[in-house]
């Protein structure tokens, strides 16, 4: 279609939508956000005679690239180590894509303005979309991989597995709750347009360095698509903004949205950027400079402070504190050596770090060796069985952390552990902010205002709990992540397939049982606990117990 | 002096990391092992559909973690009052040591949903772009024979109003039932279908306003904005308005698609395309405005009543519910039919309209309904003549 015919085309839809005469459509989602009726244009500017075509269009493109990449015998190049942790990241992401696709009514109730509901119905098929193409990425990967275990029994995993449950707040959060909580502000002023670029853009560069050029092909197709979503919540948000009475939500809302996404989306991707890569060119950006780069600078500087003068309250304060959380207290190493200390509980295998790698994290971020070389020295020395244990349960100074009861991250900055007793139950919370988000922001009443329709935290937000008292073989069968000989592990701290280097149940059988953090604290007494705490925050970096004290 | 920096490049290594290239626990395993395919061997769309919207009653050990104020989370069994078997075993409760497994997969019957037009992502897409490529090319074809020229004024009249008020039921439709739906269901299989089912509608509705768009460029006095008054002014169409925004009024999902693909559609929807347009049009020397109907006709005939058949089967031959599932739908019946057949009524008058006349009303109207009769007993329900004649 030419220019014109598209203009034309596009101003001719806007007829399609009217306004019921007899009976009102179903309201289902609540939302204590307030907006007037207003005319408004459709940002989106979609007309699905163009629409459809141009994606089959794509799809040619994507699927032609598949092709191509198994005739050429792609995955003679491919670094396990890389495609390890796609076995963790491929099982989550096909979730927050439908989520996304599901959350699109919950606005058409509450955003008054039909003009904008033809666009979020675009979205949401776009959405099916992204589900789709990348189980089917992950099904070739299944197909094609030399190692299928964990891709084989993905979705299982994923919904067992407790960074499967980190991972799902990336798509429950866009679906329950007050719905503008949810569907706009969590999910498109700030997971979609803040944190897809590094998704989606950023992790693609760094798979193609490590030979897989099929997944840059899948997601840079998905990205694609986001540029259209990012405006369906910008059209959405300056209409909050309209209405003060919005003003004190959209504040509470960005800092529970910013920091959630923050703590789940920075702890996987970073560790798969910086641990799930073999590229250790110096001239390489680190995920501290991406997030620099695509954060910071293009979402935080030129996205959200120029909304500043429409009303809308920034949380300064959190963006320079995520920032501080990656660049001076080493989140994303922090959470790469639990999920290492971890990994019989996982369903992929992780490669131990070499000399290439520390100098890179050396040269990347000063001090790293003195912090996390000798960790990762002792995980190298424990990786293949030999008479020990797994290396959570030696002694290589590593205090196992507590659990956030928010983000579900553990509290891997000692320092900045917060404890606090909360519909009845002593909890841990990896920083201020969660414990913010919480007691204060998922509750019914927000700053002395009624917030009826605000959503609540549930479910068994601490693993361990479940498994409180098991022997860990016991707790691998219950999972389901063990291979088709029944005894060897998905998850290995190595990459050597040599059946006999390989981790099984046998091994697990004969370690210590699995104790729950939150079980033991609510166990103490407050003195024990006062105590507790206060030791726990004087321990660290990576994961070291507190020195004595004097 | 020159110097030439060199290019910074990752360089790729040879890793052997391709199947088959070593043997161990596994190394043979490329299958995906967390559902039980319907058929023996798993289809390319179960691969990429089955249990991405998760269940905590069989996998999903933590549960839901975000809910909505009452503290649901997830997609709530309630959202619809017809059962499948399994819903009123309790979800597992997990706590301290309590294990995260649940019930054996499927821990319920709605997860045996497969849509039988196996819609995902690639054949949504080439479906629906062949659609759109195949009506503009019919469109431009008779624009350039100048096809249009040989209609009537009435017709025209017709075709500004009655066929382009028709785009709104699309659009209301696509966006505020079967859109607002895809939030609703238990498992993928049933929210991807019902999202395919609204690109449907919404793209019919869209067809139908450049078709408009078209003809008011072609036509000198064809009235691109009659529709609209039409839609909101026309007595003969007020029938079909209020049930369609009735339709939109529906809390329960499945009371939703049903109410709408089983009931409306075939009473209407194919009473006005099949029975109306389709047949008048021809004689008054119409040859494009059956292919833009007709696409939608094949919509819904081939694909979305399709998927909404093995929907309700699968309910009414539920091995715990089935009875319950047949008493409510019978109820369903009880409420939409005589609202769909006075719609049906109202809409009478169209038939009169064009100089060369479609089959009666009452016959068109007896072939809808004799069609509709079929549909019911296939899904194990019942329909008396009485009540159809009403
Ligand atoms: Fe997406
Ligand atoms: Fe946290």
């Amino acid at each position: 279609m030419s220019r014109q015919s598209m203009a034309k085309a596009h101003q001719k839809i806007q007829e399609l939508s009217w306004e019921p005469m007899y009976h009102q459509p179903v309201s289902q989602y609540g939302t204590d956000y307030t907006f007037q009726k207003a005319k408004k244009k459709d940002p989106l500017k979609q007309v699905l005679r163009s629409y459809f075509p141009m994606q089959e269009e794509k799809d040619h493109r994507v699927y032609g690239a598949s092709d191509g990449a198994i005739r050429g015998n792609m995955f003679r190049q491919v670094q396990e180590r890389w495609l390890e942790w796609q076995k963790l990241f491929l099982s989550i992401i096909p979730l927050p894509e439908i989520s996304a696709a599901r959350a699109m009514p919950l606005l058409f109730r509450n955003v008054p303005n039909p003009e904008l509901h033809n666009g979020q119905a675009i979205q949401m098929i776009d959405e099916v979309r992204h589900s789709t193409i990348q189980q089917n990425l992950k099904r070739l990967y299944m197909q094609n991989y030399i190692d299928p275990a964990g891709f084989n029994s993905s979705l299982r995993d994923f919904q067992n597995d407790y960074c499967g449950t980190i991972g799902r707040q990336f798509a429950e959060g866009f679906i329950t709750g007050d719905a503008i909580t949810a569907a706009s502000i969590y999910l498109t002023i700030v997971a979609e347009t803040a944190f897809t670029n590094t998704l989606f853009v950023a992790m693609p560069a760094e798979a193609a360095a490590n030979g897989d050029y099929l997944l840059p092909t899948v997601f840079h197709s998905v990205q694609s698509d986001e540029s259209r979503h990012i405006s369906n919540g910008y059209a959405t948000l300056l209409m909050a903004l309209s209405d003060e009475n919005n003003h004190q939500l959209l504040e509470r809302d960005l800092r529970y949205a910013w920091w959630n996404n923050h703590r789940v989306v920075d702890a996987a991707i970073g560790t798969f950027i910086e641990y799930g890569t073999k590229d250790r060119r110096k001239d390489r950006e680190s995920y501290a400079e991406m997030w620099r780069r695509w954060i910071y600078d293009d979402y935080y500087r030129s996205y959200l402070v120029p909304l500043e003068k429409y009303g809308l309250v920034i949380p300064h304060d959190l963006i320079e504190e995520a920032w501080n959380q990656i660049w001076n207290k080493g989140y994303v190493h922090e959470v790469a050596q639990f999920f290492a200390t971890g990994w019989l509980a996982n369903y992929w295998r992780i490669d131990p770090m070499t000399d290439k790698d520390f100098e890179w994290f050396e040269y990347k971020y000063p001090g790293w060796y003195d912090r996390y070389g000798k960790w990762w020295e002792n995980y190298n020395r424990l990786s293949v069985a030999n008479g020990h244990n797994p290396i959570v349960f030696e002694d290589v100074d590593y205090q196992y952390p507590h659990r956030c009861w928010t983000c579900m991250v553990p509290c891997l900055v000692r320092e900045d552990m917060v404890m606090d007793e909360v519909d009845g139950q002593v909890r841990t919370y990896c920083h201020e902010a969660c414990r913010w988000t919480d007691k204060v922001a998922f509750r019914p009443t927000y700053q002395g205002r009624e917030t009826p329709n605000m959503g609540q935290l549930i479910g068994s937000r601490e693993w361990e709990t479940l498994y409180h008292g098991w022997n860990w073989a016991d707790v691998v069968s219950d999972m389901g992540f063990v291979r088709d000989d029944g005894n060897t592990l998905v998850a290995q701290p190595h990459l050597n397939l040599d059946p006999k280097k390989m981790w099984t149940l046998d091994h697990l059988r004969r370690c210590p049982p699995l104790a729950s953090p939150n079980v033991l604290l609510n166990e103490m007494t407050p003195e024990e606990r006062t105590a507790f705490h206060s030791n726990y925050v004087r321990g660290g970096p990576a994961g070291r117990y507190a020195p004595a004290e004097v | 002096m020159t110097s030439t920096l060199e290019r910074s490049l990752p360089k790729p290594t040879f890793t052997d990391a391709e199947a088959g290239a070593k043997e161990f626990p596994d190394s043979n395993a490329r299958t995906f092992n967390y559902y039980t395919p319907q058929k023996r061997k798993p289809s390319h769309y179960e691969d990429v559909t089955v249990e991405v919207q998760p269940d905590p009653r069989h996998y999903l050990s933590q549960g839901w973690l975000y809910g909505f104020s009452d503290g649901r989370g997830g997609y709530p069994l309630e959202w619809t009052a017809l059962k499948a078997w399994g819903s009123d075993r309790p979800v597992p409760v997990r706590g301290p040591g309590s294990g995260g497994k649940g019930y054996d997969w499927p821990a319920l019957g709605w997860h045996e949903f497969r849509d039988p037009n196996e819609e995902w992502e690639l054949s949504l897409y080439r479906y629906n772009s062949n659609v759109v490529r195949q009506l503009t090319q019919n469109v431009e074809a008779a624009r350039q024979s100048k096809a249009f020229e040989q209609w009537n004024r009435n017709w025209i009249n017709f075709v500004e109003r009655h066929v382009g008020a028709w785009m709104h039921v699309d659009h209301g439709l696509g966006l505020y039932v079967f859109a607002n739906a895809n939030r609703r269901a238990p498992t993928n299989m049933h929210n991807n279908a019902i999202s395919v089912n609204s690109m449907h509608r919404i793209r019919s509705a869209q067809d139908l306003a450049l078709y408009n768009l078209t003809l008011s460029e072609e036509i000198a006095d064809f009235d691109g904005s009659a529709h609209l008054a039409t839609w909101s002014d026309d007595p003969a169409w007020q029938g079909v308005r209020r049930t369609a925004e009735a339709l939109t009024a529906i809390d329960d999902w499945c009371e939703a698609i049903f109410a709408t693909n089983v009931i409306f559609e075939p009473l209407i929807g194919e009473l006005f395309r099949s029975h109306l347009i389709q047949q008048a049009a021809p004689g008054n020397g119409d040859f494009v405005t059956p292919t833009v109907v007709g696409a939608e006709e094949y919509d819904f005939a081939e694909r979305d009543l399709r998927y909404t058949k093995a929907m309700f089967e699968l309910l009414t031959a539920d091995r715990e519910f089935a009875d319950h599932n047949k008493s409510i739908l019978q109820s369903w019946l009880a409420d939409w039919v005589p609202r769909c057949l006075l719609a049906a009524r109202t809409f009478q008058p169209l038939w009169s309209q064009p100089d060369a006349k479609p089959p009666r009303f009452e016959d068109g109207l007896d072939r809808a309904k004799t069609r509709f009769s079929r549909i019911v007993s296939d899904l194990g329900l019942t329909i008396t003549a009485e009540e159809l004649n009403k």
